[in-house]
C-alpha cells in the first residue's frame, strides 16, 4: 500500500518558491482587468512586493508610509466609493497596532477591504520576536465579519487573491517572507471555506494550513513507511472554518492533530477542538502550535524546530492521539509515556 | 456643533435623502461618533427618516444606536465610535472621489477637539496634506471639553492653529455659532486650492442655555426629564420635555 495523494504534488516534487511574488504578481494582473483595484502599502512594498503593481498601475498605487492605522481605515474609506483596496504590510503591525480600525471600521461597517498580511508567522526569522507574529490569526479570527484564509503555497496565493477581489467584504490572509515548497497544483481547488483532502487516509486526520501544510505532509509520508496512513487536510480557510470536514474526519478517522504556525492560544487548534469538544467527545486533539513564548532571531527552520513545529512533532502527536482515541498508550511497540521525548520516538520509531 | 451641522446639513450638504446611496452625493463622516443624537436629527430634519423614530434613539434594537452604524442606517456613511478614526475614512473617500474623476464632491468629516488628542489623526492629517486632498473639509467642534474636564487642562491642543499650518492644511477659525461666520468659512473652505481645509469652529458646549453652558460635565451626561425641560425653556421653546416627545412621536 502507498501513500494516496490528492491534489497535490509529492514531496519529491516540491519547488520553493515565494508566496509574496505571488500576491505582487496576481495583483498586476487582476489590476489590467479590473480598474477598482487599489494597492496600498506602508513603506514595506519593496517587502511584500506590491511594487509590482506600483509600476504597472502606478495611479492606483497609494503609499501611506509608516502609519498602520491610518492606513486600514483609508481603505475602508476607499471601499465606500466603489473601490477594492488590497493593503499589505507586515502581519504583526496590520493586526496589533490596527487592531481597532480592523475592528470597528473595516469589520463592524463591512467594508470591502482585503488585508493580505505579509511576513506571518514565525518563519520570518533573523528580525526577532517584534517582526514575528503568532497571534495575527486570533486578533483577526475574533471579528465578526473577517474572512481569515492562510495559503499554503504560491499557487493557492494567487487563488486566494483573485477570489478575494470577486468577493465582497473583509479578508484577511496571510503571506509568509521565506520560500515555501509549492504543494498545490493549478488544478487543485479553492473553494472559500471549505477543506481540501489532499492525502487520504483513515489512521487518524492531520488539519494543517500555511507553512505547516508542507509539515504535514511530510509526517504523512514518514508515518506511511510505518503503515500509518492519516487523512490529511489543507484548512485554507479558518475562518468560516469547514465544520462537515472536521466531524467527517472525527467520524472517519478517529483521532486529530492540527498543524498551524500560530500561537496554541485562539488559531486553527482551538477552532477544531472546540468543534470536536462540541460533539465528539472521544475524538482526541492535539494541536501542533506554538507553546505561550516569545523566539528569538534565526534561520526560520532552526525556530519551526525551536517552536515545535517540524514534521516529526506532528508525527509524533499523530501517533499519541491515536494511541489516545484507543485507550492505549502503546502504538507499534512503543510505549507512548508523557516523559517521552519526542527525540525517543523518532529513534524507536523512524530510526532516526 | 448644532449650528454649523444645521448649515452643513440643510444648505451645503448635497444630498438625495430618499436615495441614500445616490452615487454623486457629498459625504459625511461623523468621526465623533458620540455626537449621533445631532446626526439624527439633522437626518430626520432631511428627510432621512420621520422625527417620530428619533425616540428610540439608544433603545434596543433601534437604527439609531449610541453611535452610528452604517449597517443599521441608511444614510450613514460608515460606522464611528472609536475615536481618531472617521478623518482616515473620509480621506479615502476623498481619494476616491478624485481617483473616479469626481472631484467636484466633497466629503466633510467632524471631529471633536478632545479627539484630536488621538495619534491617528495625525497621521490623517499629514496624508491628506500630502495628497493634496482639497475636497476634504474636516470640522472641529473647538469647545474646550471632554470627559475629564478642560481640553487645554486634560491634554493641551494648541496652538491648533499653527499645527495643521504646519501640516499643510488650509485653516480658517470662526465662531460656530454665528450663522454668517459659519456660512462664510464653508464657502471659502470649498474652493479647491491643492489643500485640505480644517474649520476651526470655536463653540460653548450647550449655547443658549446659561444655566448649563460650559460645563464639561455635561459632555457625556444625559439631562433628566425636569433638566431637559429647563433647557428647552432656556432656548426658548414653549414645549417641556414631555410635550415636545409627544410633537415627535406624532410626526411618523
Amino acid at each position: 500500500m502507498s501513500i494516496n495523494y490528492r491534489n497535490i504534488l509529492p514531496s519529491t516534487q516540491w519547488k520553493n518558491e515565494l508566496t509574496r511574488h505571488a500576491y505582487g504578481e496576481t495583483l498586476v494582473e487582476l489590476g489590467s482587468t479590473n480598474e477598482r483595484i487599489i494597492v496600498m502599502d506602508a513603506d514595506l512594498a519593496e517587502s511584500t512586493l506590491t511594487r509590482y503593481f506600483r509600476s504597472a498601475h502606478p495611479d492606483r498605487f497609494i503609499e501611506m508610509g509608516i502609519a498602520e492605522q491610518n492606513m486600514i481605515a483609508t481603505a475602508a474609506g476607499l471601499s465606500k466609493t466603489g473601490f477594492i483596496p488590497f493593503l499589505s504590510s507586515y502581519a504583526i503591525f496590520l493586526t496589533g497596532r490596527a487592531w481597532d480600525q480592523c475592528r470597528n471600521t473595516v469589520d463592524y461597517a463591512r467594508c470591502n477591504v482585503k488585508i493580505a498580511a505579509a511576513h506571518g508567522g514565525i518563519s520570518v526569522g533573523k528580525d526577532g520576536p517584534s517582526h514575528q507574529s503568532m497571534e495575527d490569526l486570533s486578533n483577526m479570527l475574533s471579528l465578526v465579519n473577517m474572512t481569515v484564509v492562510v495559503p499554503a503555497d504560491q499557487i493557492e496565493t494567487r487563488k486566494v487573491t483573485a477570489w478575494a477581489a470577486e468577493y465582497e467584504g473583509p479578508v484577511y490572509y496571510r503571506l509568509g517572507r521565506e520560500k515555501v515548497p509549492t504543494i498545490t497544483t493549478d488544478e487543485s481547488p479553492f473553494i472559500h471555506g471549505k477543506a481540501l483532502e489532499v492525502v487520504d487516509g483513515s489512521d487518524g486526520t492531520i488539519i494543517a494550513c500555511g507553512i505547516m501544510l508542507s509539515q504535514a505532509i511530510l509526517a504523512a509520508e514518514l508515518l506511511a513507511v510505518d503503515g500509518i496512513y492519516p487523512r490529511v487536510l489543507n484548512m485554507a480557510t479558518l475562518k468560516p472554518i469547514d465544520v462537515e470536514a472536521i466531524h467527517s474526519a472525527a467520524d472517519e478517522t478517529g483521532a486529530i492533530v492540527t498543524a498551524e504556525e500560530h500561537s496554541i492560544y485562539g488559531g486553527l487548534g482551538s477552532i477544531v477542538a472546540r468543534i470536536v469538544a462540541s460533539s465528539h467527545w472521544r475524538v482526541p486533539v492535539i494541536p501542533v502550535s506554538i507553546e505561550n513564548r516569545y523566539l528569538t532571531s534565526g534561520p526560520p527552520e532552526d525556530l519551526l524546530e525551536i517552536a515545535g513545529l517540524t514534521y516529526i512533532d506532528i508525527a509524533t502527536a499523530l501517533l499519541k492521539s491515536l494511541a489516545m482515541a484507543r485507550g492505549e498508550f502503546e502504538v507499534g511497540g512503543v510505549r507512548i509515556l508523557p516523559e517521552m521525548e519526542k527525540g525517543d520516538i523518532r529513534e524507536l520509531k523512524f530510526g532516526g | 456643533m448644532a449650528d454649523y451641522m444645521t448649515a452643513l446639513f440643510f444648505k451645503y450638504l448635497n444630498i438625495k435623502p430618499h436615495k441614500p446611496n445616490w452615487e454623486d452625493r457629498d459625504r459625511f463622516v461623523l468621526s465623533n461618533g458620540h455626537a449621533s443624537a445631532l446626526q439624527y436629527a439633522l437626518m430626520a430634519g432631511r428627510g432621512y427618516f420621520p422625527r417620530a423614530e428619533l425616540l428610540t434613539f439608544r433603545a434596543t434594537n433601534s437604527r439609531l444606536l449610541g453611535h452610528p452604524s452604517s449597517v443599521m442606517l441608511p444614510g450613514i456613511e460608515i460606522s464611528t465610535g472609536s475615536l481618531g478614526q472617521g478623518l482616515s475614512v473620509a480621506q479615502g473617500m476623498a481619494m476616491g472621489c478624485k481617483l473616479a474623476g469626481k472631484n467636484e464632491l466633497t466629503v466633510y468629516c467632524s471631529c471633536g477637539d478632545g479627539e484630536l488628542q488621538e495619534g491617528s489623526i495625525w497621521e490623517a492629517v499629514m496624508s491628506a496634506s500630502h495628497y493634496k486632498l482639497d475636497n476634504l473639509i474636516l470640522m472641529v467642534d473647538a469647545n474646550n471639553a471632554q470627559i475629564d474636564g478642560y481640553v487645554e487642562d486634560v491634554m493641551r491642543l494648541e496652538p491648533l492653529v499653527d499645527k495643521f499650518k504646519s501640516f499643510g492644511w488650509q485653516t480658517i477659525e470662526a465662531d460656530g455659532h454665528h450663522m454668517q461666520s459659519i456660512c462664510e468659512s464653508f464657502e471659502l473652505a470649498q474652493i479647491r486650492t491643492g489643500k485640505p481645509t480644517v474649520l476651526l469652529f470655536k463653540t460653548t458646549m450647550m449655547k443658549g442655555c446659561p444655566t448649563y453652558e460650559n460645563i464639561p460635565g455635561w459632555h457625556g451626561r444625559p439631562p433628566t426629564p425636569e433638566e431637559c425641560s429647563g433647557m428647552l425653556k432656556e432656548l426658548g421653546f414653549d414645549e417641556t420635555y414631555e410635550e415636545a416627545r409627544k410633537t415627535l412621536a406624532e410626526d411618523c
